[in-house]
């Protein structure tokens, strides 16, 4: 048998054999340490926590007789179990991976024993992971994080929405069970549920636009307006407007809400020194919507304004000049030149502006916490959006299913949005977005 | 005067009302807040714009009724070391991601992608009963990790696009030159990329220092609770009785990041276009 093949085979069976044979001793001997240790964790441990991730728990807790007394006997606790079954899982698919990488490195080396030179040893080894392998060193940091922070947790939150946890179902007390897609069923069929779902969809989407188009035409025309020619101190007015943009806007959006106070802000307080009636700007359901719509083009015309002055500084004012030549006048200027070129830089801006919005959860849940509260929704309020339903039926409610299904419509929608915009985009700009 | 010149002074005047008006309306709510924070009394109505004395009481409050100091010290601390940490791990992982062409590369730039898609505390419960379990509840440290890892995910095609800008040729004739990739990395790509690090660990400090929410949910006790997360609970408990601490507070909190913001305004706005250019 050839050497290569020898090897491959002989760390197929267990992991660092390849690498003893190929006399890479250091080397073999750690990964022997680390092949045994990982084939003991997925023989003996593994079942356990896959039964967990399956059943999620048999035993409820409850009154057990031991002898003569009743005991309180702690049963098994679902979420964790869901957890556990989760890391274990994913701690089996890299040691499978690394056992594939083990694989490989014995056949390599068993090919350069062929070609009759000497493996090398531990330090020329690790030289050359730095050398050859380069990328997968420096990617191995963020590669555990994100997986362990980010997919992980993302993973368990989708498989939520398949179980049955929401409120009254919780442990310790309850085991949880997988339902299927009951709960996507609910949240369409169920009249309490689908006519909040159905509202705060259409709210969702009405505010997503609205917010957008409003910020983003407000941003032109504050634009257009400094950038006339005979406009003075350009950089003044530019500074000033972008003092909202500045201040974080956490900050700014508690402020507002005491600025939009009915009975004590100053907003109020001003329309009644005019002699108006205040109006009701957190309180009710339209002048809600009319706040939270305003002050977010508070917030989000000073960052269409800098990227639109930007655009307007590149356009070459000899097109203007040929314009006026022709006999155009400022509107037609502004539509056949300005307008144009204003798009064609700003269109990528403005889809993720809308994506943004959609999960705009600040503006939202500081402004009015998705209040005035509709006595018809399920936990929600006429301002709520998908986002801050979402945390409100987690984080309130204990309503974690549903939180979930939430969290996967929202996915959806986003995705296929930018998905559909991606190719609108794509046809005019030939550019690859991971190349 | 003919016409059009009538029509054009017009113009202009309306002009400069117009940008008048928009100035008064972007300053308000920050004069507002900062002359509530001055005036005396408690209330948030005020008869009057500027308060007919003024007075520093609240601040001193601040300071002596809350826990202001220690709040600030831990955000502080977050913010600073989910900074380097994030900065860090971004900047390997982007560097890679356009430098080197490896198997699985296409796979994680479309993970990336879709992780961007969910809405960031979905995931919240559960990173909730994993730090529970691994014993990290109400540690900074659990959030310096959470918010180091999120950013790269944030950012990475930023800071990606912006290395795929740096020609090769750079590397290559370093490399010819005897240098390693490390040396590489360090001594070229580095300095050459200050305007994209600007701009990612101003936007990472950022986001770990106005966060109230993961914050809220992680650090259980008042002495560990950072500013973002103690002004946030002040204007939801005490809320219009209070109204002029919280004010004082929210000042406190603004003047430096708002400072930073003017200071660094050119990267961010260089940064904003690039991650326009994403789509």
């Amino acid at each position: 048998m050839r050497k290569r093949t020898t090897a491959a085979l002989l760390s197929a069976l267990l992991m660092g054999l390849g690498q003893l044979y190929n006399r890479q001793t250091i080397k073999g001997l750690l990964f022997l340490l680390f092949g045994a240790a990982g084939l003991y964790g997925a023989a003996y441990k593994y079942p356990a926590f896959i039964k967990g991730l399956v059943t999620l728990g048999e035993r409820p807790s409850g009154m057990v007789k031991v002898g003569k007394l009743t005991k309180m006997v702690a049963g098994d606790h679902s979420i964790y179990m869901m957890i556990d079954g989760l890391i274990a899982t994913f701690g089996l698919a890299m040691f499978i991976g690394l056992y594939a990488i083990n694989i490989r490195d014995a056949y390599s080396n068993g090919l350069l024993r062929e070609s009759g030179q000497r493996p090398p040893g531990i330090a020329g080894s690790l030289a050359g992971l730095g050398r050859r392998h380069f990328a997968y060193l420096v990617l191995a940091v963020p590669f555990v994080t994100i997986t362990f922070l980010t997919i992980l947790p993302l993973v368990f939150s989708i498989l939520l929405a398949f179980t049955n946890y929401a409120d009254p179902i919780l442990p310790p007390a309850n085991l949880v069970d997988w339902v299927g897609f009951d709960n996507f069923r609910k949240m369409l069929e169920l009249k309490v549920w689908s006519s909040t779902f159905g509202g705060v969809v259409t709210w969702t989407l009405i505010w997503a636009v609205v917010a957008t188009f409003t910020t983003y035409v407000g941003g032109i025309v504050v634009a257009v307006v400094i950038h006339q020619p005979r406009i003075r101190f350009k950089k003044l007015w530019r500074t000033i407007l972008i003092v909202p943009f500045a201040i974080p806007n956490m900050i700014s959006l508690l402020v507002m809400r005491n600025l939009f106070n009915n009975q004590f802000g100053p907003v109020n307080g001003y329309l009644r020194a005019l002699g108006l009636d205040g109006l009701p700007w957190l309180t009710d359901p339209f002048w809600a919507k009319v706040t939270v719509i305003l002050v977010n083009m508070w917030l989000g015309i000073p960052i269409t304004m800098i990227l639109v002055l930007g655009v307007l500084t590149t356009i070459p004012g000899d097109l203007y000049e040929a314009a006026e030549v022709d006999g155009a006048g400022a509107l037609q200027k502004f539509r056949l030149i300005t307008m144009p070129m204003v798009l064609f830089s700003t269109a990528p801006v403005l889809i993720m502006q809308f994506a943004g919005n959609i999960n705009n959860f600040n503006v939202i849940f500081l402004l009015t916490n998705g209040d005035p509260v509709n006595p018809d929704y399920q936990y929600a309020g006429h301002t709520d959006l998908l986002v801050t339903w979402l945390y409100k039926l987690a984080l309130n409610q204990s309503q974690y299913s549903f939180a979930s299904v939430i969290g996967i419509v929202i996915f959806l929608l986003v995705a296929s949005f930018s998905i559909w915009s991606y190719r609108q985009t794509r046809a005019y700009r030939e550019e690859d977005m991971i190349a | 005067m003919n016409n059009r010149q009538v029509g054009g002074t017009a113009k202009l005047t309306a002009s400069y009302i117009f940008l008048i008006a928009l100035c008064v309306l972007s300053l308000f709510p920050a004069l507002w807040i900062v002359m509530s924070s001055l005036k005396t009394g408690n209330s948030l109505f005020s008869d009057t714009l500027i308060p007919r004395s003024f007075t520093l009481t609240h601040y001193e409050e601040l300071f002596a009724k809350t826990q202001y100091a220690v709040w600030a010290k831990n955000t502080i601390k977050i913010a600073v070391m989910s900074t380097l940490l994030g900065t860090f791990l971004l900047l390997l992982s982007s560097y890679a991601i356009s430098r080197y062409r490896f198997s699985g590369r296409k796979t994680s730039l479309t993970v990336l992608l879709v992780l961007q898609i969910f809405p960031g505390f979905m995931a919240m419960i559960a990173i909730y009963v994993l730090l529970n379990t691994m014993g990290l509840l109400n540690s900074h440290w659990a959030l310096v990790l959470v918010y180091s890892s999120g950013a790269i995910i944030t950012h990475i095609f930023v800071a990606k696009g912006f290395f795929d800008t740096i020609p090769k040729s750079l590397e290559d004739a370093a490399k010819i030159d005897g240098a390693s990739h490390m040396r590489v990395f360090f001594a070229i790509m580095i300095p050459l990329s200050t305007p994209m690090l600007t701009y990612a660990s101003l936007m990472i400090f950022y986001g770990s220092f106005v966060d109230f929410i993961f914050a809220d949910l992680i650090l259980r006790t008042e002495e560990q609770r950072t500013l973002a997360v103690g002004l946030y609970r002040m204007v939801n408990q005490r809320n219009s009785t209070e109204f002029t601490l919280f004010a004082s507070g929210a000042v406190l909190v603004a003047l430096p990041i708002t400072a930073l913001f003017f200071f660094l305004q050119r990267f961010l706005v260089d940064g904003l276009t690039a991650g326009a250019n994403k789509g």
